[in-house]
C-alpha cells in the first residue's frame, strides 16, 4: 500500500538580484519549513540561488489549454499594439 | 543517471481525431505540456519511462554509496558525496516531472518497492574494489550521458526540462569518474590491474544499458513516432563505443572484447550476451534482491519522520488533516 500523500509545493528560484523569481520545480513537504529546505537541497546545489519561494501547488489558479483561443487570440490581430506598426521616416532617426 | 531503453512493447498506430491532432503537433515539433490533450498509451508510455528513470536514479546511489566512507581522500570523499547527492537530486526532478502526467509520487515509489517497477540493470552489479567507482563515473554515467542529451529535446516538456539540468550536473560525474581512473593507471602496477579488473567488469554491463539490439524492437515504435526517443538503441550503443573507446586506449587500458577493432572510423564490438542482459532484468542479476532490501529498509527506517511531519503540519494549520 502506497503511503499517504505528502503535500506538493511549487518552487521559485531568484538566481540573482535584479532578476525574477523563476518557476524552477516542485517538492513534496509536509509543511512550509520543511518545504523551503527540500527546495534549496534540490534545486540550489550549485549557486542557482539567493532567494526561494515555494507555493503550495494546491493555491495556484492556472488557465485551461482549451481556453488558448479565447484568452489569447485577440491579440493576435491587434498589430497596432506593437511600434513596428508606425511609420517613421529614416531621416528622423531612432524612435 | 540513467533510464534503460527498456519500453519495448508498441502499440499500433492510433488512427482516432485526437491521436491524429496530437500526431500533426509533434510532427511540427511542438512541446506538450501537463494539462494539453495526449492519447492514452503517450500518457502512459512516459509515466512508465520516467518513473523508470527515477527509480534508477534513487538505486544508482547505492553501489556508490558502499564507497562513500572508504574513498582514498577527502577531495575524493567530497566530490563522491556530491555524486550521490546528485543522483537523488535527479531522481526528484524526474519523479516531478512523471506527478505532472497525474500519478502520485507514494503510487510511484511504491511501484519500485514492490518490486513492479524496473530500474537500470546497470545497478545490479557489485562495487567491489575503488576503481568501480572510477568505472561508474567515466563509464556509467557516460553511457547515461549520451542516452540523455537526445531526451533534452523530448515532445514532453517536463521531462525535456528535467533532462536539461540533469545533463547540465551529468558532465562533472564522468570527469571525476575518469579522473579517478587516470590517477589509478598512472599509479602502481597492483593500481593499473585494478582499474583494468574494473574495465573488464563493467563494459559489457555498459554496452546493455542502451537496451535490446534494433532488430529485437518492432519498427513501428511509438516512442520514435512521439518523438520521445529520437535515435534507435543501437545507434547511441555506436556512439557511446566510439566516443569510449579512445579514452580507454589513452589510459593505456585494454577492452575486454577481442574482436573490437577499427573499421571506417567506427569502433566495431563482438556480441553483447543477451541472455545475461535479461537475466538481470528479471530479477536474477548478482544484487538485485540487495538493491531493493536496501530501499526498502530505508523506506521504512523513515517511516516516523514522514508520520512524524505529517502531524506537526496538521498542528499548525488547524483544520488541516494530517494526510
Amino acid at each position: 500500500m502506497a503511503d499517504p500523500a505528502t503535500r506538493l509545493w511549487e518552487v521559485f528560484i531568484r538566481a540573482r538580484n535584479g532578476l525574477a523569481h523563476r518557476h524552477a520545480g516542485s517538492v513534496h513537504a509536509a509543511d512550509p519549513e520543511m518545504a523551503l529546505q527540500a527546495a534549496r537541497d534540490v534545486y540550489t546545489r550549485r549557486g542557482e540561488g539567493l532567494s526561494i519561494w515555494v507555493v503550495p501547488s494546491d493555491a495556484i489558479v492556472a488557465s485551461d489549454p482549451r481556453d488558448k483561443e479565447s484568452l489569447f487570440e485577440p491579440a493576435g490581430s491587434k498589430i497596432y499594439r506593437h511600434p513596428t506598426f508606425y511609420e517613421v521616416p529614416d531621416e528622423v532617426g531612432n524612435m | 543517471m540513467y533510464s534503460q531503453a527498456l519500453n519495448t512493447a508498441s502499440t499500433p498506430a492510433d488512427t482516432s481525431e485526437v491521436a491524429t491532432r496530437f500526431q500533426i503537433r509533434i510532427d511540427a515539433e511542438e512541446r506538450i505540456e501537463p494539462n494539453d490533450a495526449m492519447p492514452d498509451a503517450y500518457r502512459r508510455t512516459l509515466i512508465r519511462q520516467i518513473s523508470q528513470h527515477a527509480h534508477s536514479e534513487l538505486i544508482g546511489m547505492l553501489p556508490e554509496g558502499n564507497w562513500i566512507t572508504r574513498a582514498p581522500s577527502l577531495r575524493r570523499k567530497a566530490a563522491l558525496l556530491a555524486k550521490v547527492q546528485d543522483e537523488g537530486g535527479h531522481g526528484l526532478y524526474l519523479y516531478a516531472a512523471a506527478e505532472t502526467l497525474g500519478v502520485s509520487r507514494e503510487e510511484l515509489v511504491d511501484q519500485l518497492l514492490t518490486g513492479r517497477a524496473k530500474y537500470s540493470t546497470i545497478f545490479n552489479y557489485p562495487t567491489l574494489t575503488w576503481a568501480d567507482i572510477g568505472a561508474i563515473g567515466w563509464l556509467v554515467d557516460g553511457a547515461a550521458i549520451m542516452n540523455q542529451i537526445p531526451l533534452c529535446r523530448c515532445s514532453y516538456g517536463p521531462y525535456a526540462r528535467a533532462m536539461i539540468r540533469i545533463c547540465k550536473e551529468e558532465s562533472f560525474h564522468q570527469r571525476q569518474g575518469y579522473e579517478i581512473m587516470l590517477t589509478l593507471c598512472r599509479g602502481t602496477d597492483e593500481q593499473k590491474a585494478m582499474a583494468q579488473d574494473a574495465l573488464n567488469r563493467w563494459w559489457w554491463p555498459c554496452l546493455m544499458m542502451f537496451g535490446p539490439p534494433d532488430r529485437q524492437s518492432p519498427h513501428t515504435d511509438s516512442s520514435t513516432r512521439w518523438k520521445i526517443k529520437r535515435f534507435t538503441n543501437d545507434a547511441l550503443r555506436q556512439k557511446f563505443v566510439d566516443a569510449t573507446v579512445p579514452q580507454g586506449l589513452h589510459l593505456g587500458l585494454r577492452f575486454p572484447d577481442p574482436e573490437l577493432r577499427c573499421e571506417d572510423g567506427h569502433w566495431v564490438f563482438g556480441t553483447i550476451d543477451w541472455d545475461e542482459f535479461r537475466r538481470v532484468l528479471a530479477g536474477d542479476g548478482p544484487c538485485n534482491r540487495e538493491r531493493l532490501a536496501a530501499r526498502r529498509k530505508a523506506h521504512d527506517d523513515g517511516a516516523w519522520v514522514r508520520e512524524a511531519a505529517q502531524v506537526w503540519a496538521a498542528k499548525q494549520t488547524p483544520g488541516r488533516k494530517a494526510a
